[in-house]
């Protein structure tokens, strides 16, 4: 195992009488997604402000690659904090700066970069957040929440740093805007391969950009570890907590959750063992979703989604249940349903699905990109599992609806 | 007989509350003055790293300096008009309203100037500054400077310390200057004194040594005037008994008395050490 980025150890905060963090430990290793979920007032953003300093331990250690952060000189605290950047819960902007103004002031004040290179780069950031150039002399007052949200992540981004801390980044934004606030971060964080601790409580979408995950409970970290490790963990705390708040459905889909098909999936195989029945599974896969992102915009990306769902509920209703696999997978279950009827209804989806505006090369006009939808087709039969029916189901993949790329100027 | 020694307990606490708790406030207060001693020094020597903060500066002496002069003018006139006028009942008592000039001037280049100066700005921009800090520190953009690796006390104080360190003597001379002609105004063209007599019995009474003492108290003023504002609303905080913006609130209210106070107070101790 790799040596941890951060580690804290056994960190105790009292706030008067109240103990906020209690013998925490946690892990963050470097290059990680890392969410942490819990109650609110469980002392998440207390959390992170002791990995960044701004509040120390009443006891126990903060370490730095292996260091004590309060053992470090004034010039090596330095050094970690221009490695880093925070995004604060209510974003904490400037608001007698203008959006330019904000994003631009860690570069005015840290670097000695020329006020024209500054332009350009703070230009640049404006435009991969879908911010449009006129927001950028208004005040962050005068702007919308989620338009703040993308300000304050472009001022996190603009430094280029190593280690981003996101405190509740998606809080108060609607489903849609909650999702493509991830996408971003997510594909961000591909992109420049920076550390990411996240506090969220946006269960389960952050499990699909996370790759670890802890739980604080009472000032404790209750489980840390992968997020596939945390929906097979047997502890009986953890358990009760995963169910308390992953009852919801998805917000932005209305779909199930991924636990719920899992165990219909396994459930259903039992009695189609017992009756030798067989039944479908389908999965559907949003091919290219990083250059969607990329040139047309996240939330085109989740509006995508959101209309695959949508329609799937619409032609197969009760019949199937479906969940959110992954940031671009659907998987759909349909017990009780033959194999020819389901091919049946996923053809009229294909050709309903082609139909809807997502899809008209016409609604991006200022970009070229192609993408397709594509739907696999399995049989859930005696004497197999899981794991390979979705296996399965993914080599049998076909295109069902596509977007190709139209050059500026033609028409569709 | 227990009784009685409860009894006796009791007056004694009570004779002893009054003590106790002047002596509490007088403790708190001098805890305060070291705080704001501590965080003068800090920002003061942080003026002088580099790069300096040229362009801020000019920002905060465009705010604190440039757009106090109207209220400036406009007091300075009248100061110097009822001093005019009060001169000059006081003077023709004693037959010698010829020295209305040297009174006007002496009293405002000494005293009113930089004193009045001094309050009119704490009232104009101390409080906008207190309030300023107060609401970037309870909405976390003091916590956003720090984690962006930008020192909060360099980046907004420092340039506010400078910044009246300008305009406050230049702000009490446009002070003393109007305040004089206020004086002729109602000396000279209400009651008929002498122009003449007016204006040369300023010159011949008014020594450099009035100017620079007037130039130096201005100076401190703007010291304590800064610190004082800029420190209330950056510990908003801390503040007990006040959060959010009832803590600006507080802390606006704050940074006017107590440095409207002490501009009192060290005009004294100052006068007496110049005079």
């Amino acid at each position: 195992m790799t040596a941890p980025l951060i580690e804290l150890k056994n960190v105790t905060k009292r706030f008067g009488n109240h103990t906020v963090l209690d013998r925490l430990n946690l892990i963050i290793f470097e290059g990680d997604i890392t969410t942490i979920i819990g109650k609110s007032g469980g002392g998440k953003s207390v959390l992170l402000k002791h990995i960044i300093g701004l509040l120390r331990p009443d006891a126990g250690d903060v370490l730095i690659n292996g260091k004590r952060l309060r053992d470090m000189t004034r010039k090596e605290q330095t050094q970690f904090k221009r490695q880093t950047s925070y995004m604060f819960q209510n974003n904490a902007l400037f608001d007698s700066l203008t959006v330019f103004e904000n994003i631009a002031l860690p570069l005015r004040e840290k670097t000695r970069m020329q006020e024209d290179a500054i332009k350009s780069k703070v230009l640049a950031q404006i435009d991969q957040m879908e911010l449009s150039h006129d927001v950028m002399h208004k005040y962050p007052s005068q702007i919308s929440g989620g338009m703040q949200k993308r300000v304050a992540l472009a001022r996190a981004l603009i430094t280029e740093p190593k280690i981003i801390f996101f405190d509740e980044p998606t809080t108060g934004l609607d489903p849609l805007r909650k999702n493509a606030v991830l996408g971003m971060i997510s594909h961000y964080q591909k992109k420049i391969g920076f550390t990411a601790v996240l506090v969220s409580h946006d269960i389960p979408d952050v499990f699909f950009i996370s790759n670890r995950v802890a739980i604080i409970d009472n000032g404790r970290i209750i489980f840390q570890g992968k997020p596939i490790e945390l929906e097979q963990s047997e502890n009986p705390v953890v358990q009760e907590f995963i169910r308390g708040q992953i009852t919801l459905k998805d917000d932005l889909t209305g779909l199930n959750t991924k636990q719920e098909v899992m165990d219909l999936l396994i459930q259903e195989m039992d009695r189609a063992n017992r009756l030798q029945q067989n039944f479908p599974v389908i999965m559907f896969t949003i091919d290219n979703m990083t250059q969607i992102n990329k040139h047309v915009g996240y939330i085109t990306a989740q509006r995508i989604v959101q209309c695959l769902s949508t329609l799937l509920k619409e032609h197969f209703g009760a019949a199937g249940t479906s969940a959110r696999f992954s940031q671009n997978e659907i998987l759909m279950v349909l017990p009780h349903t033959d194999i020819k009827e389901a091919e049946n209804v996923l053809n009229e989806l294909a050709i309903d699905l082609q139909k809807q505006e997502v899809f008209q090369a016409g609604s991006y006009p200022k970009a070229c990109l192609s993408f397709s939808i594509s739907a696999g087709l399995s049989t859930a039969k005696q004497g197999k599992d899981p794991d390979s029916i979705i296996g399965q189901a993914l080599s049998h993949q076909k295109t069902i609806a596509h977007v190709e790329c139209i050059k500026h100027g033609e028409t569709a | 007989m227990q009784t009685g020694t409860d009894y006796m307990a009791r007056a004694t606490s009570a004779v002893i509350a009054p003590f106790n708790w002047l002596g509490g406030l007088f403790i708190a207060f001098i805890r305060e003055l070291g705080a704001i001693a501590i965080f003068f020094t800090h920002a003061f020597c942080l003026i002088f790293s580099l790069p300096l903060q040229v362009n801020k500066t000019i920002q905060h002496v465009f705010f604190i300096g440039a757009k106090s002069i109207l209220i400036i003018l406009l007091v300075g006139l009248f100061t110097g008009m009822v001093l005019g006028l009060q001169g000059y009942y006081t003077l023709v008592k004693f037959g010698s309203e010829g020295v209305l000039g040297a009174a006007v001037a002496l009293s405002l280049i000494r005293e009113l100037g930089p004193v009045m100066t001094a309050i009119m700005i704490i009232a104009r921009a101390g409080s906008s500054v207190a309030a300023e800090i107060g609401i970037m520190r309870i909405s976390e953009q003091i916590d956003a400077l720090d984690t962006m690796d930008i020192n909060p006390v360099r980046f907004l104080v420092s340039p506010r310390i400078v910044a009246s360190l300008i305009s406050f003597p230049l702000l009490t001379a446009i002070f003393n200057v109007i305040g004089i002609i206020g004086g002729y105004l109602s000396g000279v063209c209400l009651l008929g004194i002498n122009s003449g007599i007016y204006f040369y019995r300023i010159e011949s009474n008014v020594l450099m040594q009035d100017i620079s003492g007037g130039f130096i108290k201005s100076l401190v003023f703007g010291l304590i005037v800064s610190t004082i504002c800029c420190y209330q609303g950056y510990f908003t905080h801390m503040r007990p008994g006040g959060f959010g913006a009832k803590g600006v609130s507080l802390a606006t209210t704050s940074a006017v008395v107590l440095s409207c106070v002490l501009v009192l107070i060290v005009d004294y101790v100052l006068t007496s050490f110049l005079l």
